[in-house]
């Protein structure tokens, strides 16, 4: 938490009307109106506009989480209470780089202890821990879902080749030299997702031909009845 | 036996180098489906679904059809693709994802005219960063196309998609926790009976949770129609499956394969499939439906790939992924591995579960680094029954999910059958494996 935040985090918004948010940019806050668009509650948007606040600051900070509860329209806790829940929302500074070693059975079987052993020694950081440069912090992740590359590494969930010591000290010597930085966008795994087009069916309108056909489907449901 | 040539039905274009595109798309027959199914009537079109006895791919195996038929009358419902992938091994619908969006949104839309829901989410786990980028670029790709949006291809037929990210928890791949992430939410199961989420889902609304290579198949169904499907495979299990397969084989990998027609030994030693295991390693034991389902050992290799073959034989397909352990492997650190992950991945809810899972992942690890006691074996069974009293197959439930009966899956797998592993831990005072 940086030392410069007076906002208590139980703070209660509620949406109001003439909530002006602080901390988000104006083209991340551009995309958050967006996003809360396309959902018919604001709240389902908690999730991804964790996201983009991360995209932001590289960490989920309790300035971007009291954006969130205003835009959405819940309290800042509710923010944090969801956020906290979640593997991926990080609520301390992490490096610029988390890479994500998963250790879950198929890589286990294919040496992941061994190669989180090489991490840790090479890295001189504990599983969770970030190196003094700020730039990597080492995570032991679940399955991640790339079992036939087994052992499975993602760099902020972006899958890398680095299965043995060799290709691992690769891949963080290229992170070092900053020669991943195209294929590698800074956190926020919604960074580079772009929605080009809005709702485009009108929902009042889907709404009032669903209950056109349900009560359709009553009325002959009704006649049937009166008919056996 | 060799495996059986087959229609590929979800993995037709994934070779591509650029399957992921709408030109590729179309010039394999996309969108082709979509057109013919509302061509049709939503009836007719939930009638082939039916009929082929689609399967659920996701690991519950519940008929899509019969789940479509329950969805309570409404005027505003919601069709949710559950994406989550989070069971350990399982890696088919992140193929799916990356190589063909377009085809789950094909699957989705069709879907969603068969039961005239008001709009569609399809739930990605976060860390699929590139899959969301694939997905979302398809979905805009399909806006233009006119295959998603108002009027679709002119049929008067009206539905907006939104790919929406998870953020890294398995339990959200049980659909209640799903929709109570999609809420905004802590990722809570839901206490059903009585109200499944065709019934009551997101926002209180009949919501219909499908996973993405069930409704992959979706587009095929409909060109080839519900009978074709149904002539693939035997019995209830019909059409063809995403198999994950992964461990200590020499080529670990997805594969397509009719449901019944091969058997897990053409999986894990064909050739042309995982082509074996490693020279001069013995198959010890291997996982056929995810880390929930309880272990097969050799004998078992000649089981066909079938739902109805594998749940007789006292496990479960699940979803689809297959673990083989050598000779080499130490059970004892497979099965604490397992559990340790169940024990993270518990949402807390539920006490047998989030503390029992505790529990055992700290006996397991004591066993394992050689500091175990005699009585661990039994108090592992003790506690394992307080999860799932019985310990029988398919587990009885204490807790709101079956995230917690899913615990005692590899552990009492592992003691029924290696108990000499876990002595050698206790008598030696350390693993015999390192």
């Amino acid at each position: 938490m940086s030392a410069s935040s007076p906002v208590s985090l139980t703070r209660r918004s509620g949406a109001p009307a003439s909530f002006t948010p602080t901390h988000l940019h104006p083209e991340v806050l551009d995309r958050a109106r967006k996003l809360i668009a396309l959902y018919p509650e604001p709240r389902s948007a908690l999730i991804p506009l964790c996201h983009l606040a991360q995209g932001q600051d590289g960490w989920l900070t309790p300035e971007a989480m009291i954006d969130i509860a205003g835009l959405v329209g819940v309290t800042p806790s509710e923010v944090l209470g969801t956020a906290s829940f979640y593997d991926m929302f990080h609520l301390e500074p992490v490096g610029k780089y988390v890479v994500s070693l998963c250790t879950n059975i198929a890589c286990l079987l294919r040496g992941a202890l061994e190669l989180l052993e090489h991490a840790e020694d090479s890295l001189g950081v504990k599983s969770g821990g970030t190196t003094e440069d700020q730039l990597i912090t080492l995570e032991e992740a679940e399955c991640l879902a790339g079992c036939d590359r087994a052992p499975c590494v993602q760099v902020n969930s972006r899958y890398v080749e680095a299965t043995t010591p060799e290709t691992f000290d690769h891949l963080v010597a290229d992170l070092r030299a900053g020669r991943r930085s195209a294929e590698i966008p800074a956190h926020g795994t919604l960074i580079r997702v772009q929605r080009t087009v809005g709702l485009a069916a009108d929902r009042d309108e889907i709404a009032r031909q669903r209950a056109a056909m349900a009560e359709a489907e009553a009325r002959r449901a009704a006649t049937d009845g009166t008919a056996s | 036996m060799t495996t059986m040539a087959v229609p590929r039905i979800v993995s037709a274009r994934v070779h591509h180098d650029d399957s992921h595109t709408l030109d590729r798309y179309l010039a394999t027959r996309g969108y082709e489906g979509l057109k013919k199914a509302l061509a049709m009537t939503p009836e007719a079109v939930a009638r082939e679904v039916d009929e082929a006895n689609l399967l659920g791919r996701g690991g519950a195996g519940f008929p899509a059809g019969r789940k479509w038929s329950m969805m309570r009358k409404n005027p505003t419902t919601y069709l949710v693709i559950n994406g989550d992938e989070s069971e350990p091994a399982t890696f088919k619908d992140h193929l799916l994802v990356e190589n063909d969006p377009h085809q789950i949104i094909e699957g989705a839309v069709i879907a969603a005219y068969a039961l005239q829901v008001s709009q569609i989410f399809i739930y990605l786990r976060g860390e699929f960063a590139l899959g969301l980028e694939r997905l979302q670029s398809a979905l805009n790709e399909a806006y233009a196309y006119g295959a998603v949006g108002h009027d679709i291809f002119s049929s008067g037929f009206s539905i907006d998609v939104v790919v929406h990210p998870g953020a890294g928890a398995y339990v959200c791949g049980e659909e209640t926790a799903l929709l109570e992430s999609l809420e905004g939410k802590r990722g809570f199961p839901r206490i059903k009976p009585p109200n499944f989420p065709a019934a009551v889902g997101i926002y209180g609304e009949p919501t219909i949770v499908n996973n993405v290579e069930t409704l992959s198949n979706v587009p095929w169904i409909i060109l080839n129609g519900g009978a074709a499907f149904a002539a693939l495979g035997e019995g209830s299990s019909t059409g063809t499956r995403l198999f994950a397969l992964a461990g200590r084989v020499r080529n670990p990998g997805v594969y397509e394969l009719e449901m019944v027609k091969n058997t897990f030994s053409d999986l894990i030693n064909d050739p042309a499939l995982g082509g074996g295991l490693f020279p001069g390693r013995e198959l010890k034991a291997f996982i056929p439906g995810g880390v929930s389902a309880p272990w097969f050992f050799p004998e078992h290799l000649d089981l066909p790939l079938g739902q109805e073959q594998v749940d007789a034989a006292g496990s479960m397909l699940g979803s689809g992924s297959v673990v083989v352990m050598d000779d080499q492997t130490c059970v004892v650190r497979a099965s604490w591995r397992i559990t340790r992950f169940f024990h993270r991945e518990s949402c807390g809810q539920c006490t047998p579960c989030r503390e029992g899972s505790g529990w055992l992942e700290k006996i397991l690890e004591r066993i394992e680094i050689g500091q175990g006691r005699r009585e661990d074996l039994d108090l592992l069974l003790d506690a394992c029954d307080n999860i799932s009293p019985g310990l029988t197959w398919p587990p009885q439930q204490t807790t709101i999910c079956v995230l917690g009966p899913s615990i005692p899956s590899s552990i009492t797998s592992a003691i029924s059958r290696f108990r000499d592993d876990f002595l050698a831990h206790i008598t030696l005072g350390r693993c015999p494996h390192v």
